[in-house]
């Protein structure tokens, strides 16, 4: 895989959430992402953004224009050194179900995305990386 | 701090959602709401989203808030002017906004208010599932 | 390839140059379908490559034409292949563009070197492999430009084969024929969404009498459509179910119970006009009116 390009967004307030959902959205046109992708991945980012402001106590969003052989895409990674989380699968599946704003927000995101990758120590923080491909 | 207006038309109120809001925002008009529908005794309200290129699970939650609390307090809320792009994202991500009545734009959305009382085989109001 | 043998080849080429050119044309002609191309237009080509052909076997490796070096010489190739595609010239007919120098430049080299057994023999497997390259460049150009076509032509297709139809005010129709594939089915589903938008329509007809089989993943991309516009305010008919597809959708454990669906659209449409309020009466014919009034 090769990164282009990339830009971090500090989470640290409110207002930064919108933030976030603009420039995934001025990368996801730059890469020529259809409208409906476009929103999916504004829409999982501002999932992702308020879990890291909310759960994570603040954090990053690092947004990476990448290629796969001849696919292109977008990747975002969110990262915190906020508590953690302590079960990641209970938080995905039961997300949904107790609507519990972390846990929807994670399998939102995940259902969302064509890659979804996540690791969290309870303590240290938490790390999400989402990418959609064109 | 800004706040999004809240426009009385006859029995109801309109509300039409231009910015993209943050989360205090959008706690804020749903608190608005509340008590404009309370102060107005409204029968209505219309909610217009056609401006929102997101609706995320925050946003939905807060749509379906709006919609449970003025069943509460006697009114009905429509959401209009929902995007396919929005739309697609939503159905998607698995929110199916339960409690939340829709319509394609503002006209539609006073006709169902209008119509609200009598009773009608509408398949599109509160959806269990 | 020694650099002197290389040298060779392009001495020959400069030295007889006037020479090979012509024979070259007739050897083309001779060839085939050479009406589809003017004579000018065949001789400036033929000249043009030459030149090419000659810098670049000067300058650059024979033995190796994704060189720099040949840069100008595939550049110059990949427009003539593309061109003479357009013409309606086969790819072996364009390769033979390439091959049919043979013959020309093999008996200016036997001519030049026919004493020296070894080195003709070098020159020649030399020139040989390198023409046989080019040649082949030629059709690997041909071939990425018909799929390039293909790729194309699928897509105006698809936007064709997809009309949304206003069978009444506020009534939408999406009559899907021909087999469905997972990204069709997306465009077709988000045009429609569009659609409803555009018109206000409250009713959306998605009839697939014209699909013979759906898989897994169509149904559920019709599912989301249905699920989408309902979100937005409208409702959505499924018709036109044939039973293999009835016994598709039940053996694929696709959940149809929210979903509306009608054997055919014209029962469809009937729901529809029910829905809105209308009905379709006969007129009353002229003739009972002017009978009474005789009476």
């Amino acid at each position: 895989m090769l990164i282009e390009n990339r830009e971090a967004v500090p989470i640290v307030a409110d207002d930064d959430i919108v933030r976030v959902r603009h420039r995934v959205r001025d990368w996801a046109v730059t890469i020529g992402f259809s409208l409906v992708d476009q929103t999916k991945l504004v829409t999982a980012a501002s999932e992702l953004a308020r879990n890291t402001l909310v759960y994570g106590q603040g954090g990053t969003m690092l947004l990476e224009a990448v290629t796969n052989d001849t696919r292109r895409g977008l990747r975002l990674t969110f990262e915190d050194h906020g508590p953690g989380i302590a079960d990641i699968s209970q938080a995905l599946t039961a997300g949904f179900t107790t609507g519990n704003g972390l846990g929807l927000g994670l399998s939102g995101a995940k259902r969302l995305a064509h890659d979804f990758d996540i690791t969290s120590t309870p303590g240290q923080g938490t790390r999400v990386s989402i990418a959609r491909w064109k | 701090m800004e706040r999004i207006p809240i426009l009385k038309m006859g029995g109801s109120l309109l509300v039409s959602i231009q910015v993209d809001m943050h989360d205090r925002l959008a706690m804020t008009l749903q608190d608005d709401l509340t008590a404009r529908i309370v102060k107005d005794r409204a029968r209505g309200v219309l909610i217009d989203i056609s401006a929102l290129e997101v609706v995320d699970s925050f946003i939905g939650r807060m749509l379906a808030n709006i919609a449970a609390m003025s069943r509460v307090l006697d009114a009905q809320t429509v959401v209009v002017g929902m995007r396919p792009a929005v739309a697609i994202t939503l159905v998607e991500l698995g929110l199916s906004l339960q409690g939340v009545r829709t319509a394609l734009n503002v006209e539609k959305g006073m006709q169902m208010i209008a119509a609200d009382g009598e009773p009608e085989d509408d398949s599109s109001a509160d959806r269990e599932s | 390839m020694a650099r002197t043998e290389q040298n060779d080849i392009a001495a020959v080429l400069a030295r007889h140059e006037d020479e090979i050119l012509p024979e070259w044309v007739r050897v083309q002609k001779a060839a085939g379908r050479s009406h589809l191309i003017s004579e000018e237009d065949l001789r400036s080509q033929t000249r043009d490559f030459l030149s090419l052909f000659r810098t670049a076997a000067q300058t650059g490796r024979i033995d190796d034409i994704t060189g720099r070096e040949w840069d100008d010489t595939r550049r110059m190739l990949e427009d003539l292949s593309r061109a003479r595609a357009r013409q309606g010239f086969t790819p072996s007919q364009t390769a033979m563009f390439v091959f049919s120098l043979k013959e020309p430049l093999f008996a200016r080299v036997r001519a030049e070197f026919g004493s020296d057994a070894e080195r003709l023999a070098g020159i020649t497997a030399g020139v040989n492999s390198v023409l046989d390259k080019l040649g082949l460049f030629t059709t690997e150009v041909y071939q990425k430009g018909r799929e390039e076509l293909i790729a194309r032509q699928q897509q105006e297709m698809m936007e064709l084969s997809t009309p949304v139809v206003e069978l009444w005010d506020g009534v939408l129709a999406l009559p899907l024929i021909g087999t469905l594939d997972s990204a069709r089915t997306q465009v077709v589903m988000e045009s429609l969404l569009q659609r409803i938008v555009d018109t206000g329509a409250g009713i959306a007809i998605i009839d697939i009498t014209g699909v013979p089989t759906v898989d897994t993943l169509v149904a559920q991309h019709l599912l989301k459509t249905v699920a989408a516009a309902r979100l937005m305010g409208a409702d959505c008919i499924i018709s036109g179910i044939r039973p293999q597809i009835a016994q598709t959708i039940v053996h694929l454990g696709v959940e149809l119970q929210d979903v509306l669906t009608k054997a055919t659209l014209a029962d469809a449409f009937a729901i529809a006009l029910k829905r809105l309020g209308l009905s379709v009466q006969k007129a009353h014919a002229a003739k009972s009116s002017t009978a009474t009034e005789k009476a």
